[in-house]
């Protein structure tokens, strides 16, 4: 019975995803249609408009097919990692990605390590000292971080640790793995304010719910240690929210990255998407769209996967939406 | 995107009193440096001590001084001057985003919180889609994809707002509709558009204008991203964003043409949030004893 019922909510989560992906798609394929001029010129570029290379472009990409055999098409060669060739530098979108991307995997992993190992006791500390002067210096410098986009924090840190202190490197990603750390910690840190400062606000609101239940007050008479009660029964309680909150945090980490990989120059995806939208490299751009799109719904399953360990109470039957 | 958490930043506007509240003096210096902000951007040109796009370049690439309190750029214009006539830029597109989702939102949450029904399954999923979307990252692709600048950005941008606030007016309308002032004035036979409009919509305003102000904080920082990274303003025009990556590779020789926009990017965002944060707490705990 529970083991049937856990297949069925997964299914369903995984079949609304499929759909919403397919959603997604379709208007990232719409993309070639919206960028000025027709998609031809688009995906000319800057190359000489002969009749050959209109004629080459027209097969490859099935331009005289209706636009949704068009989407089909393009839909079918994404499934098989092939995205199509970028208009600038001739190589394959794929390629181009996945050479790009292991700084902005360094980055983002980096960023989200911090955040989460500064911002969850800090959100917890703060929950628990409510309303003093330690509470409020948290909550202040949190709302400092919500309101400081990344590029900016990327800027003071760049100015004052890099340039005017000379500690750290100003730009380039670094080789080998300590030399990348090295590189990488200014501008993980500066991604990293931004998405600590969203995971303390929502673990502190979450905690202090939970510290206000009567099961704290009971575990307390009964005399359970405070290390127990924090991480067993209050943090538990307030996992829920902050986990629904995964794939916004996500996305304030994707898009962070963008900016910070601009103020760093480091050669991720980040830069790339910049490049080729400045240079209507549209193939790149959709490239990089739909990876963004499949991380970012394949995220939302995994958070709807670990809340099947964290609250029993879905699996019991009743949470189940 | 804009997160209301009403019980837990009281913290930071008002220490003790919780009954009758003044705004502290965090919130009055909010105050100031937005009507502040404002101001620039109403007369910007006639407070600039110098014209925003003045190039002068014997003077170029200078660090601050008596002359030029914040130095100036490798055209030799003057770093003060670009600011405070960058405020318009930083005003106006917020601005018309915040205002833009506010009637859009408004009508929708109005519609969809007093008659229910398929507009609010809608709006509902369009929220939820929304909601989950990095908002920034669109307008970057969109913007970046259809070309058009700051006034695309604006648009995109309220695209990506109105869901989320047409959400929050929805679940407030909500609770007003079982209200009995609502019942009388339906068995009065009032027209339910002007129920909607002159009995309940006053009654959740103090809501929409908290959320208003953190749109407008939100939009900020997005605009000012997309012309950070070339999206936004036209070249040549003054914008707080723009300066910053213009000006990125001057760090070395005047770091203040970098910094002090940054600065005047972060302390108009976060006085913005506080003033949202504060009216919501202010206004949301009337009528409610505590």
């Amino acid at each position: 019975m529970r083991a049937r019922q856990i297949t069925f909510f997964l299914t369903r989560r995984l079949l609304a995803l499929i759909v919403l992906l397919l959603l997604i798609s379709f208007l990232i394929f719409g993309l070639l249609y919206l960028a000025p001029g027709n998609a031809i010129q688009v995906l000319l570029g800057t190359h000489p408009a002969s009749p050959a290379a209109i004629a080459a472009l027209e097969a490859k990409y099935h331009l005289n097919d209706s636009f949704f055999v068009q989407y089909l098409l393009w839909l079918k060669g994404a499934v098989h990692l092939n995205l199509g060739v970028s208009i600038q530098s001739g190589q394959t979108v794929t390629s181009l990605i996945s050479s790009r991307i292991g700084v902005t995997i360094f980055l983002g992993v980096y960023a989200f390590l911090l955040a989460v190992l500064i911002g969850i006791p800090a959100g917890i500390a703060s929950a628990m000292r409510n309303r003093t002067a330690a509470d409020r210096t948290i909550v202040g410098i949190s709302l400092i971080g919500v309101s400081v986009p990344a590029f900016v924090s990327g800027i003071f840190l760049l100015y004052l640790l890099a340039i005017d202190a000379g500690w750290f490197p100003v730009y380039g990603p670094g080789t080998g793995f300590p030399d990348r750390l090295w590189h990488l910690t200014l501008p993980a840190f500066a991604l990293a304010f931004g998405v600590m400062a969203l995971i303390v606000k929502l673990t502190r609101a979450a905690m202090i719910t939970a510290l206000e239940q009567d099961y704290i007050a009971f575990a307390q008479a009964r005399g359970v240690g405070p290390l127990r009660i924090i991480t067993r029964y209050a943090l538990r309680n307030s996992a829920g929210p902050i986990i629904t909150a995964g794939g916004l945090i996500l996305g304030v980490v994707l898009t962070g990255a963008v900016l910070v990989e601009q103020v760093f120059a480091l050669p991720g995806i980040g830069t790339l998407l910049i490049t080729s939208v400045e240079s209507k490299d549209v193939p790149v751009v959709q490239g990089f769209t739909l990876l963004a799109a499949a991380i970012l719904i394949g995220a939302n399953f995994l958070i709807d996967l670990c809340y099947l360990f964290i609250d029993p109470r879905i699996t019991a039957g009743r949470g189940v939406r | 995107m804009t997160v209301i958490t009403a019980p837990d930043t009281g913290v930071l506007v008002s220490p003790r009193k919780r009954g009758r509240r003044r705004p502290s003096l965090l919130i009055l210096l909010s105050f100031l440096i937005v009507l502040l902000v404002v101001a620039c951007a109403l007369f910007g040109s006639l407070l600039a001590p110098f014209g925003a796009n003045a190039q002068n370049l014997i003077v170029a690439t200078q660090a601050p001084s008596a002359h030029h309190l914040l130095g100036t750029d490798d055209f030799g214009r003057d770093i003060l001057s670009r600011i405070i006539v960058g405020a318009r830029a930083a005003v106006i597109g917020p601005a018309l985003i915040a205002v833009g989702a506010l009637i859009v939102g408004n009508v929708l949450g109005l519609v969809a919180g007093y008659f229910g029904g398929r507009v609010d399954y809608f709006i509902m999923r369009l929220a939820d889609l929304v909601w989950a979307l990095p908002g920034l990252l669109i307008a970057i692709v969109v913007v970046g994809v259809i070309g058009g600048g700051y006034y695309v950005a604006v648009v995109v941008l309220v695209v990506l707002t109105f869901p989320i606030d047409a959400r929050i007016v929805r679940g407030a309308v909500l609770q007003q509709r079982n209200m009995p002032y609502v019942e009388a004035a339906e068995t009065l036979g009032i027209a339910r558009s002007r129920i909607m409009l002159r009995h309940i919509w006053p009654n959740i305003l103090p809501l929409v204008v908290a959320n208003t102000f953190l749109n407008f904080a939100f939009s900020l920082v997005a605009l000012s991203a997309l012309s950070f990274l070339g999206l936004g303003v036209p070249l040549n025009t003054p914008d707080w964003g723009g300066m910053l990556s213009q000006n990125l590779s001057l760090i070395q020789g005047n770091a203040m043409a970098c910094l002090a926009p940054a600065i005047a990017l972060v302390l108009t965002a976060v006085s913005m949030n506080l003033i949202g944060d504060w009216s919501y707490e202010r206004l949301s705990d009337r009528g409610r004893a505590r």
